[in-house]
């Protein structure tokens, strides 16, 4: 009974003081025009409830973490019945089928403005994988990843411009540009790490916007480039409807294609270089592994989607300006990374789905998107630091019949 | 040459701006070598919050400095309370973790609170009353420099010896210093660590808000976005003179307004924000230590 | 009898300061083909940071070290990095275990064929043929190497979930798998038990036996040390002090005054 009381009177003491902590922001508006104060006390109602509640749920969830570690610790299996259901291969290749059946006929079933949509978060998607190899595998924490993007979108958009080039002709520039670019980047970073790297890229994400605002004659400035071309269908235009379809189609094939060559590069020598990189660096470079030709891959690799997408990107929007690239972009896409589960590609995509469908479907609560998203951030590091999807062991079921045949 | 003591001054008075705020940044750092997002966020939220005190006192009657340090000292309570707040939600929980973590979290607090104030309140620029007087004897050398970056360069100045004071002289000081070194060691010999690092914050979010408080009324206008851009900027000078070294800290914030300042008005101003973010980048590639900082090797 | 014996490592005069710290002065050591060479000397002697120097990690300011591989170039890995001094034939354990955590047992061994093997981003993109071949091989190779260290059983656990004996292990198989003709081991017994140390023993001299490596470990464990090594450096507070094989180190009056006040249970 003392137990619940306890919790009771913490419970009260939090709730107050996130009243007196929110009362000037929520409660109190000043309208210094009309001279005059608006207090708004159903707000105050509102935080006190809210908080009262949230810190029984927070003192919950901290009690259950504290037992889960136990369990781990304890050598007991801490994964749940959902995670484990994911681990399972078939289910997952039975999942992928239906997902990819059900986006292959999304845009016949459903109307110009959901393409749309679901165009923007396929963007998302391709960008998350992009920066899941860099982040993910390799461990480099990229807050610029935006302005590769921009690279891709600038470039398309200017040769565009300047020298009427279609879009598929352009498509694989902005993917070479981009690769370019961060392996121009990657170069004199290349012995920071961890927060300094951080910094940097954030600094370079920064650069890239304020040089396209001022550098007008390159970029012509804040006011962007227009009338960008859409891609062309065999070299016929199409009205916005079934442009947008088949923007949609090619989306879906530059997915595929990021998929199967990043579940390739995984699998792959180099991809292991990655993940050890990112492990432990020291040891890495004792196993004989060049450290600085394989950061650079792996910066070189993630622009290269992120370059090739933006393309896409500015075909699609027909217009593009600084204003799309900043660092709260790159801050969207690094979250989709981390809490889809590092290096894991289906939790990029679930994560991507989530953070751009959600607010799109729940119309409501669009204004409380970035809110949520910043406490989604903060509460997953906590809760589940390990991402939507955590690290799967990768099984060598090849090494296994080998096994027995060595054993005969 | 008038000129050239207008952009002196001028540039003083940004870096002192940059210094305050940049504290916040290099003492957390120092101390859980943690890079505090959102403190840029606190350093708004004071501007905000001085701006409702100063809006709600004109409206019911009161005017002049009164107002000023009434707004002042409610803004440091708050922005206080939630540094305190905020690490106990955010950081605490993550002290073990490992280091992309906690600083998720705060790019994550960071977009929080942007938003948070953006919903609670507006997201309009807000006109905050001027509420510093113009002072008759300054009025000789009003042209190159106002009564109001007098008022920012005295406050700043007395605000860091209280500071130096408390961290040399003081019991608290030593304890935070202790626990900078070494936190183990810190926590062995009784010092209660988890209140150190509070009082950091504390402390940390006090001198923003005086920034925040100093700037908005100096500027003429608060938004939810200012923390953002401040703090970049401010994060900058804490790199460059040395991030986790608070005299660095103060210098880097002094050397980055002089360089902004006399950039912009030499050269040009629209290339302000590339200068500043270039100039991060530089010193992050060639001397991540900073100007005041000490290379650390790490042990293999 | 060393003087038929191919001479594997030779380093002669290295000097390693920090400032105004000499870490290392001026040690002289070589070790032969075959040899089970030890490194011992008390906390603080350099030992470590001489690993450091020799494989890339540090520069050393003063010294040459030289690698003789039989029937190859003499190569000199000053200034080397230490990616290519293991490509150079030089691969090493750490003092404190540094795994890949996240990594599987045999993907961590996996990792040390990535010196002797090229398939890059584009094959790896492509995966023809050869690229299988060759990773079916990794596998292959690296399965071996685990199941000569006695790790076979573990192969598909994360590596941070093993024992602190077999993690030990698993750093041995990883270096191994980097083909090296020196092995070096920073203290393998370190915080090991009686029966894990005697099973460290016989694995050290199995690979020994086996493979074309020579092997050059810094201990503690004097009882290892005297049973395995031919061949024994004693280094304190940065010099050389005494050589030579077990029996001569153990009556060494200098050797024995270094170690004065520690536990000798040779």
């Amino acid at each position: 009974m003392t137990d619940m009381l306890q919790n009771f009177k913490k419970s009260i003491l939090v709730s107050i003081w996130f009243v007196f902590l929110t009362f000037p922001l929520m409660v109190v508006r000043v309208n210094t025009m009309n001279q005059v104060v608006v207090w708004r006390w159903t707000n105050l109602v509102w935080v006190a409830i809210a908080s009262f509640v949230l810190s029984y749920l927070w003192r919950y969830m901290l009690a259950r973490q504290q037992v889960r570690k136990k369990v781990a610790d304890e050598g007991g299996e801490t994964r749940s019945k959902t995670q484990l259901l994911l681990e399972d291969m078939s289910f997952r290749y039975k999942a992928m089928g239906i997902i990819l059946l059900a986006a292959l006929v999304f845009p016949l079933v459903f109307d110009t403005y959901q393409s749309t949509i679901m165009i923007s978060a396929l963007i998302y998607v391709v960008l998350g994988l992009g920066l899941n190899i860099t982040v993910g595998l390799a461990g480099l924490l990229d807050l610029g990843y935006v302005a590769f993007f921009g690279v891709g979108a600038y470039s398309y958009a200017l040769l565009n411009h300047h020298f009427d080039l279609g879009f598929w002709i352009s498509l694989p520039i902005g993917g070479f540009l981009g690769c370019l670019f961060g392996v121009l980047l990657g170069f004199p970073i290349l012995r920071l790490r961890g927060d300094y790297l951080a910094i940097v890229t954030l600094g370079f994400g920064m650069i890239f916007k304020v040089v396209m605002e001022n550098w007008d004659s390159l970029s012509f400035g804040p006011s962007g480039i227009a009338n960008i071309d859409k891609p062309g269908f065999f070299g016929m235009d199409l009205n916005l409807a079934n442009s947008t379809i088949y923007i949609y189609y090619i989306m879906i094939g530059m997915v595929i294609f990021t998929i199967l060559v990043t579940m390739r590069l995984r699998n792959s020598r180099i991809g292991r270089a990655w993940i050890a990189m990112r492990e432990d660096e020291i040891a890495c470079v004792a196993m004989g592994i060049d450290i600085a030709r394989t950061k650079l891959s792996a910066y070189a690799l993630g622009a290269f989607w992120a370059g090739m997408v933006g393309v896409l990107f500015a075909s699609k929007t027909t217009f593009i300006n600084p204003a799309s690239f900043t660092f709260m972009e790159s801050a969207i896409i690094l979250s989709i990374v981390v809490l889809g589960g590092m290096g894991s590609i289906l939790g990029v995509i679930i994560g991507a789905f989530f953070l751009i469908l959600l607010p799109e479907y729940m119309r409501a609560f669009s204004e409380y998107r970035m809110l949520a998203f910043g406490a989604a951030m903060v509460l997953m590091m906590i809760f589940r630091p390990q991402g939507i999807i955590s690290n799967l062991r990768q099984t060598y079921e090849y090494k296994g019949s080998k096994e027995k045949i060595n054993n005969d | 040459m008038e000129y050239f003591l207008e952009l002196f001054f001028g540039g003083l008075t940004r870096g002192s701006i940059y210094a305050l705020i940049a504290l916040g940044y290099t003492m957390v750092y120092g101390i859980i070598q943690l890079i505090n997002f959102a403190h840029g966020e606190i350093y708004m939220i004071g501007a905000f919050v001085a701006l409702i005190v100063a809006g709600v006192c004109t409206i019911y009657g009161l005017s002049g400095v009164s107002i000023l340090i009434l707004a002042g000292i409610i803004a440091v309570i708050y922005a206080s309370a939630y540094g305190y707040t905020l690490e106990k939600i955010a950081y605490r929980p993550l002290r073990g973790a490992p280091r992309l973590s906690p600083l998720i979290s705060a790019i994550g607090m960071s977009i929080f609170l942007q938003n948070y104030v953006l919903l609670a309140q507006t997201s309009d620029f807000l006109p905050f009353p001027r509420l510093i007087p113009d002072f008759a004897f300054m009025e000789p050398v009003a042209h190159i420099i106002g009564s109001p970056e007098l008022v920012i360069l005295v406050t700043t100045f007395i605000t860091m010896i209280l500071l130096t004071l408390l961290i040399k002289k003081t019991r608290v000081g030593k304890a935070m210093r202790a626990t900078q070194q070494d936190m183990n060691m810190a926590r062995l010999v009784g010092i209660n660590v988890d209140r150190i690092i509070s009082l950091t914050f504390v402390i940390g979010s006090a001198l923003a808000a005086i920034g925040g408080v100093l700037v908005a009324s100096y500027i003429g206008q608060v938004n939810f976005y200012i923390g953002f851009l401040a703090g970049v900027k401010a994060f900058t000078a804490a790199v460059l003179g040395g991030i986790g070294s608070i005299p660095g800290a103060v210098l880097g914030g002094l050397v980055l307004g002089w360089a902004e300042s006399f950039a912009a008005g030499y050269i040009s101003s629209a290339y302000e924000d590339v200068f500043t973010f270039g100039l991060l980048v530089v010193i992050l590639i060639l001397r991540p230590a900073g100007i005041l900082g000490k290379a650390s090797k790490q042990k293999v | 009898m060393t003087e038929n014996k191919h001479k594997l490592l030779e380093v002669k005069g290295l000097t390693m300061d920090f400032g105004g710290l000499r870490a290392v002065d001026s040690v002289t050591l070589e070790v032969y083909e075959g040899d089970i060479a030890a490194l011992i000397g008390p906390n603080g002697a350099g030992k470590t940071t001489f690993f450091n120097c020799i494989t890339g990690i540090y520069n050393p300011t003063k010294g040459d070290i030289l690698l003789h591989p039989k029937g190859l170039k003499t190569r000199r890995l000053n200034g080397l990095k230490p990616n290519k001094v293991t490509e150079m034939g030089l691969a090493r354990t750490f003092q404190n275990i540094r795994l890949f955590p996240d990594m599987t047992v045999l993907e961590n061994v996996m990792i040390g064929r990535h010196c002797r093997t090229d398939s890059g981003i584009f094959r790896a993109i492509v995966r023809g043929r050869g690229v299988r071949e060759e990773e079916q091989q990794i596998i292959e190779s690296s399965y071996q190497l685990l199941e000569k260290v006695g790790l076979a059983s573990f192969a598909n656990e994360f590596s941070k979930n093993l024992p602190y004996g077999a993690q030990r292990r698993l750093e041995i198989a990883r270096a191994m798998a980097t083909e090296p003709f020196l092995l070096l081991l920073d203290e393998p017994a370190a915080g090991m038990n009686p029966q894990e140390t005697t099973d460290l023993e016989q694995l050290i001299c199995k690979i020994s036996a086996e493979g074309e490596m020579a092997i050059l470990l810094i201990e503690h464990d004097m009882k290892l040390v005297m049973n395995i090594s031919n061949s024994i450096y004693v280094m304190e507070y940065g010099k050389k002090i005494a050589e030579g094989a077990p029996q001569e180190i153990k009556d060494n009056p200098k050797v024995v005054e270094a170690y004065l006040g520690e536990e000798t249970d040779a």
